[in-house]
């Protein structure tokens, strides 16, 4: 598999009332061609951020993301315009996304128009009509002339998808994009992105905090879980949800209610050590998880920040004891995520 | 339509309730007819969508919906049993007189709201919260009052030294919405609602929410109607559930029975459309089509328009909800052959 985006040691920090936030820190990663790879973890872990940043709407603050090999954030303007098309983002609330001023038409054509895509007003009339199909909104007539406010939540997130395909995007990032819609048809809006992610060779990034949406979506891909600010494991998604190796990741999967009443009522607990969620302004030191980690073991958790280390079956898990125990196991990272002596390498200066 | 005698033993018997939105564009009937017990200490879980009038129910049993709705038609019948004499109180909710109903609400029915921030006021400590509370139904106060909360606040969980003298901001989100449960217990209620509880919170922090609400029920003898668009966990805390579409109780039965052999083709589609941790990539449909205009019903069943099995009964007549088992009722023209038929029509499509 290619490359299409890269991470490398990148992080992010806000500064609120003079105090440092580090809402990202030190995530590695590589996202590959016609891949999906979904996101998750709880509020806080970072997952919106570093989503922002690879949409480039936020500039890193250390580290750096390519982009087919290019930094995004060292483009010159052509490249920019260009990789500002490459990549584009649906949000989670199509309440907000869409201007309640603007008709669907409007909203659809104005990309269009703007990038000279369509050559005249013919044209873009029959694209607009075409991507409205191809998002399933049928028949695409009778919603042109609508606003916003007249369509459901479901009808409105595919406009959202349909906004975000009219510059012909390679990649997308979807930010929780179906948690504001009803259950019964959130299913009907994935199959959608599955089909035209296929169909169009776009590669995802899924943000999402829903675990067993996650490897819905990702079924033939990788999710990766974050907590404060880390990448702390990252696997095919499958292979995730029925084997997780980081602590965190078995935490969440056995806190999980099932809509299977003996399934979730017989379910396994994994107790945490303290149900404190630590500030992100004072992060413990080592691994953050580790005042709250089952597997707590001693001085290396709290003083070592533990890499994300790959292994032979395609996990990488950031956790000492389970790197311990899994020596023999242990793999070279693909390109581009490189760690330990390299680290400094790609530091900005 | 013939309407089931109240039993003794059920803590709140609701009978053809019908409630009403008033809007620019007309009626908006987000409640019709709508009947069910809650019996002694039981857990009834009240799931569907947004817009399907779960919450509008439990804002009508305890009177607290906005101006521009009204109660039409039906009755909320509650029962309480004196511990001491062993007789039955009987209160019918819709005719209490205002200062009756303020002492109903809390002492004999709780409400936990979604959005614990909200439910809490700013400026006042917990322990004001407490007393607040105690204090506008002549409760305990002072020392006997503070011993009672931090009992109540041990039972969720929370350490009475840190939290009583905090003020609602200095609490998580997690924290928050257990002090509204422990306040929830304060008076002794035969019976809490629960609205959503844990929708905004993390998945660790509505674990252990959870957790408490399931230990607190071994403990405490309290019934509970829980409404959530979130099937997992009404599969977790229910002894019973109700599925609601477009302003009526569609299914009804318990909760293993609603989950391992529904009878409405609405309730069979809400569960294969949820994804599960353990499921395959197959199994999940959507159900076509989107929830119906409440001012513009659709004609005969709610759910025709977006029932794959509808028959030319379905757009002239509504179905009742009717009894095919003990302790199962559904409302549909076919529940006979719909989780065959059903299946037959997944095949088909795919």
């Amino acid at each position: 598999m290619k490359p299409i985006i890269e991470l490398q040691h990148l992080s992010r920090s806000f500064e609120i009332k003079r105090q440092k936030i580090k809402a990202v820190d030190d995530v590695n990663l590589t996202l590959n061609e016609g891949e999906v790879v979904c996101l998750v973890g709880e509020s806080g872990c970072g997952k919106t951020t570093t989503g922002k940043m690879i949409a480039n709407l936020l500039a890193p603050t250390g580290g750096r993301i390519l982009f087919r090999g290019k930094d995004i954030n060292q483009m010159n303007s052509e490249d920019r315009r260009k990789h500002r098309m490459s990549v584009q983002m649906i949000h989670q609330d199509p309440y907000a996304s869409l201007n309640p001023a603007h008709t669907i038409y409007d909203i659809i054509s104005a990309p269009l128009r703007h990038h000279k895509i369509t050559q005249d007003e013919k044209a873009t009339y029959k694209r607009v009509i075409e991507l409205l199909e191809l998002v399933d909104l049928t028949p695409p007539e009778d919603l042109l002339d609508k606003f916003p406010h007249q369509l459901s939540g479901g009808q409105r997130q595919r406009v959202s998808v349909a906004r975000a395909i009219t510059v012909q995007p390679t990649y997308i990032v979807a930010d929780e994009a179906v948690s504001m819609v009803d259950v019964s048809i959130r299913i009907s809006l994935l199959k959608m992105m599955t089909r035209l992610k296929d169909k169009l060779g776009m590669s995802f990034l899924f943000i999402t905090h829903d675990l067993a949406l996650a490897k819905y979506f990702a079924w033939e891909g990788r999710i990766g879980v974050m907590y404060l600010g880390r990448l702390v494991e990252i696997a095919p998604s499958r292979q995730l949800v029925e084997q997780p190796q980081h602590p965190y990741t078995k935490v969440l999967l056995s806190a999980i209610p099932e809509a299977d009443p003996e399934r979730t009522r017989s379910k396994q607990r994994i107790e945490l050590r303290s149900m404190d969620v630590p500030s992100l302004l004072r992060l413990p030191g080592g691994c953050s998880f580790h005042p709250r980690c089952p597997y707590f073991d001693g001085e290396k958790c709290e003083n070592v920040v533990p890499e994300l280390t790959y292994f032979t079956d395609s996990s990488a898990v950031a956790c000492h004891p389970v790197q311990a125990q899994r020596q023999a196991e242990l793999a070279h990272a693909p390109s581009g995520t490189r760690s330990g002596p390299e680290a400094g390498k790609y530091d900005r200066s | 339509m013939s309407e089931k005698p109240i039993s003794g033993n059920a803590v709140l018997s609701v009978r053809n309730l019908t409630i009403e939105y008033r809007a620019r564009r007309g009626k908006v009937q987000a409640v019709r007819n709508v009947s069910f017990d809650v019996q002694r200490g039981e857990v009834l879980a009240l799931i569907g969508e947004s817009g399907s009038g779960k919450t509008t129910v439990s804002l009508g049993l305890v009177q607290l919906l906005p101006g521009n709705a009204s109660i039409t038609a039906g009755k909320i019948v509650y029962q309480r049993r004196d511990s001491a004499t062993g007789q039955l109180k009987i209160t019918s909710v819709l005719e209490l007189k205002p200062s009756e109903l303020r002492a109903f609400r809390w002492a004999e029915c709780a409400m936990v709201f979604q959005s614990a921030l909200n439910a809490l006021n700013p400026v006042l400590k917990i322990s004001e919260q407490f007393g607040d509370t105690a204090a506008a139904h002549g409760y305990l106060h002072g020392k006997a009052l503070a011993e009672r909360s931090a009992d109540l606040l041990k039972l969720v969980r929370l350490d009475p030294d840190r939290v009583w003298k905090a003020y609602p901001h200095e609490l998580s989100g997690g924290m928050r919405q257990r002090v509204l449960i422990a306040l929830s217990l304060l008076l002794e209620p035969q019976l809490i609602i629960m609205d959503e509880p844990t929708t905004a919170l993390d998945i660790l922090t509505q674990r252990n929410i959870m957790d408490v609400l399931n230990a607190l029920r071994k403990q405490l003898d309290f019934s509970l109607i829980f409404i959530s668009h979130d099937l997992s966990l009404a599969a977790e805390l229910a002894d019973r559930v109700a599925t609601m579409y477009a302003g009526i109780i569609v299914e009804l039965s318990s909760v293993h029975t609603i989950f391992m052999n529904p009878h409405h083709p609405y309730t069979i589609g809400l569960i294969n459309a949820v994804p599960t941790l353990a499921g395959t990539k197959d199994e999940l449909v959507s159900i076509p089509g989107q929830p119906p205009d409440l001012i513009d019903l659709p004609t005969g069943c709610k759910f025709h328009p977006r029932c794959p099995l509808v028959e030319e009964r379905c757009r002239r007549e509504e179905p009742p909800l009717e009894d095919i088992a003990p302790n199962h009722s559904v409302a549909c023209w076919r529940w006979r052959d719909a989780r065959s038929a059903l299946k037959a029509y997944e095949v088909k499509t795919q």
